[in-house]
């Protein structure tokens, strides 16, 4: 099975929602959808599900042409993130739903529902009421629903995003087993990049109607194609600052200069814009590549182990994120090192030109199999 | 500007209240300094926001009393409390400018004109809308017209404490940092009281000077984030506090010896005997995991890359382990073997920290 979205794209009132897209999705996999409010993840999902029709563009389920079939007529499951429960049924009857309007025997229906609220711990609420649970357990009761009935494709629109935060922890260690168990596609919409990360499938990084970069999700985040992937990819956002490379320096901010080491070496000379995430970013110089980067410090917050700095550098607003309790005047100018091991070069315009050295050390590491259970 | 004290106050829902699961809110001494940024955290349900209700006088409390400086208010209103609220959505008015719904508190008082002017001026200028201030409301975005209502509970330099009941929850991922460092910038300007309700760990840290964790109507531990992060009091903050968690385990314990299933671990510290459910505890940054020795025996699940740190999952004697690897580590199946730091080992008895009797080394 797979699905495949050819020369998809949605105008509504005028205006761009999707732009051109074409996508396949293959039997079993995980894919996310990454992207901020407003970048096009639900509309995508709505395409996929079959609720809205696209302006241009086909979809193919298994080769054949499903773009005019109605929703109902599609074995498709879909998962908000209100949790979408029968209020006046039973936990049991909630699951066992979709499978009565398939016309399903009563054994069939109690056999899967068990399998289904065993997997998804519901086996003691089986008799309760969706509001007499936790909110864990409500969108549990509704991630059952979605998945009992087998469906070759589940669409996830941020599942866990009205979950406190212990219990998303939670289930998002659990959604990939689910995942497992049921042999579906699953796409999965999210705004956060740690979860794109911990889900382990591949990732389809979107920003405003345009899918950027698509493919497994350690690989858009060590060689992201452009400055656009590596902002959606990067939470708190990737800093970046222009700099031009001539001969063995670098020089950026106002009247900066610096050895140019690692990425920066093989660049020809020329202007550049150049990234790094957050939390490589420190106070002190621990390695011999590290530049100096005087900064002005507006604010910092501390997590009780590690310590946010809120930046600006020559224009751009930067954040670092630094090890450890660090008390440090607000409204100040420091001195912070960056490693350019950790630098990612990109065009002007936006487009890679270097990977960070980091990137391709930990990819060589992860493509031989160490990095994986 | 007032201290606000909160004595034996305890709060039940229910007119008669028999047992102790009767409160919305246990038997609590608690004080909130003056000028300090307090956050209040804990999961849905836990009794933070009727805490909150109760602070700001939406709520009598069924028993106890509280007092702003020396002054008893457990009967004023909210009104009478002198104190400003943000809540969970945006309160403005639409048909008002920007600079009119930031002046509107301090003309419903019938301050000076000059002075509202000015202060207008600063609160704009410390939210980012200084070039909006003649802006209709309307037409704004949720996270601006947010950003209006936070500075609408600055604007009022007088007042005793400004209570903010999960303010950011509107607000798009992106843009919180931003509107979460303001905040954190006009606390620092202007030092009033402010007390905080979230259910978010990251915003509850990154805000407070201190943490008041609460869990089941229970205030667990009051804190700094480090104190919070290094030295949880109690099994909760340990669990809600980080992202995974703290790991427990069942345990025995005689003197300076553990007895965890069949494993023994010497302690650096003697405790005394312990009744009740004993549990060792240890955050996912201080294990280490070794190919051929150890405390523990321990299967590896699976292993999350998520960027700058690894999140291993692992086994022992069917008990989940979580242990956090920093990104230049290798890590790899064969490692069968965990190690706990010393250090960083917690004694608990019935969810509250055991201090050891002696320290040895």
């Amino acid at each position: 099975m797979s699905l495949e979205l050819k020369n998809v794209s949605m105008r509504v009132n005028g205006q761009m929602h999707i732009y051109d897209t074409n996508l396949t999705l293959e039997n079993g996999t995980m894919n996310i959808l990454l992207g901020r409010t407003l970048s096009g993840k639900t509309t995508l999902m709505r395409i996929m599900a079959g609720l809205d029709v696209p302006t241009t563009g086909q979809i193919f389920w298994d080769g054949k042409d499903v773009t005019r079939m109605r929703v109902q007529d599609r074995k498709i499951a879909m998962v908000y993130q209100q949790f979408i429960n029968y209020p006046a049924m039973s936990v049991y009857d909630n699951i066992a739903s979709p499978l009565r309007l398939m016309n399903k025997n009563r054994e069939e229906i109690d056999v899967a529902v068990r399998k289904t609220a065993t997997l998804l711990h519901l086996t003691n609420e089986l008799n309760k009421k969706p509001l007499e649970l936790s909110g864990g357990q409500q969108q549990r009761c509704a991630l059952a629903r979605a998945l009992v009935k087998g469906s070759g494709l589940v669409l996830l629109d941020e599942p866990l995003a009205n979950l406190d935060y212990k219990l998303r922890e939670e289930l998002r260690e659990e959604i990939p087993k689910i995942f497992e168990s049921s042999g579906a596609i699953f796409v999965y919409a999210t705004t956060e990049p740690e979860e794109a990360l911990l889900l382990d499938g591949n990732v389809a990084t979107l920003w405003e109607g345009k899918i950027t970069q698509f493919g497994p999700s350690s690989e858009v985040y060590h060689y992201p194609n452009s400055a656009t992937t590596a902002r959606v990819f990067s939470n708190p956002s990737m800093n970046f600052f222009s700099m031009r490379k001539s001969g063995e320096y670098i020089y950026f901010g106002d009247k900066q200069k610096a050895l140019a080491s690692n990425s920066l070496l093989k660049l020809q000379d020329g202007e550049y814009l150049a990234g790094f995430r957050p939390n490589y970013l420190e106070i002190e110089k621990y390695t011999d590549s590290a530049i100096k980067i005087p900064v002005h410090l507006n604010v910092t917050e501390i997590t009780g182990s590690e310590t946010y700095l809120h930046l600006s550098h020559n224009g751009d607003y930067w954040i670092g994120l630094v090890n450890g309790v660090h008390e440090m005047d607000f409204n100040s100018d420091i001195d912070v090192y960056l490693d350019t091991r950790y630098i990612f070069i990109f065009s002007q315009d936006g487009v890679l030109v270097e990977p960070a050295f980091s990137s391709i050390d930990s990819f060589k590491e992860g493509s031989n199999g160490a990095d994986k259970a | 500007m007032a201290q606000i004290k909160l004595e034996n106050l305890a709060h039940s829902y229910i007119s008669k209240p028999t047992s102790k699961s009767d409160y919305a809110l246990q038997k609590m001494n608690l004080t909130f300094e003056d000028g300090a940024a307090y956050a209040l955290l804990g999961p849905s349900g836990c009794g933070k926001t009727t805490l909150l209700n109760i602070i700001s006088g939406i709520l009598i409390p069924s028993e106890g009393k509280i007092y702003f400086g020396d002054k008893d208010v457990t009967s004023l209103d909210a009104l009478g409390r002198n104190i400003a609220q943000v809540f969970q959505f945006p309160v403005v008015y639409d048909t008002m400018s920007v600079r009119k719904n930031l002046a509107f508190p301090l003309q419903n008082r019938g301050a000076d004109p000059q002075y509202i002017k000015k202060r207008v001026e600063i609160i704009a200028k410390s939210i980012g809308m200084e070039d909006m201030l003649d802006t209709k409301a309307s037409g704004l975005s949720a996270d601006a017209k947010q950003k209006i209502s936070l500075g609408r509970g600055m604007v009022r330099e007088d007042v005793n404490a400004i209570l903010l009941d999960e303010p950011l929850t509107v607000i798009d991922p992106h843009v919180k940092w931003q509107l979460r460092t303001q905040l954190k910038a006009l606390h620092e300007e202007f030092s009033h009281t402010m007390i905080f309700v979230t259910h978010d760990q990251t915003e509850a840290l990154t805000f407070a000077d201190k943490v008041v964790v609460m869990d089941d109507g229970i205030v667990v531990q009051v804190g700094s984030p480090q104190e919070l992060f290094e030295r949880p009091t109690h099994t909760f903050v340990g669990y809600f506090i980080g992202s995974p968690g703290m790991n427990f385990f069942d345990v025995d314990i005689i003197e300076d010896i553990i007895s965890m299933g069949d494993v023994k671990l010497k302690l650096h510290s003697i405790f005394p005997d312990l009744k009740g459910r004993v549990e060792l505890g240890i955050r996912p940054e201080f294990i280490t995991l070794s190919k051929d020795s150890g405390d523990i025996k321990i299967e590896i699940i699976r292993i999350e890359d998520i960027g700058y740190h690894k999140i291993v999952r692992a086994i022992h004697d069917n008990i989940k382990i979580n242990i956090v690897v920093p990104e230049d580590v290798k890590i790899d199946n064969n490692m069968k073997f965990a190690s706990f730091d010393r250090d960083h080992i917690f004694i608990y008895q019935d969810g509250w920290l055991v201090e050891p009797k002696e320290a040895k080394r």
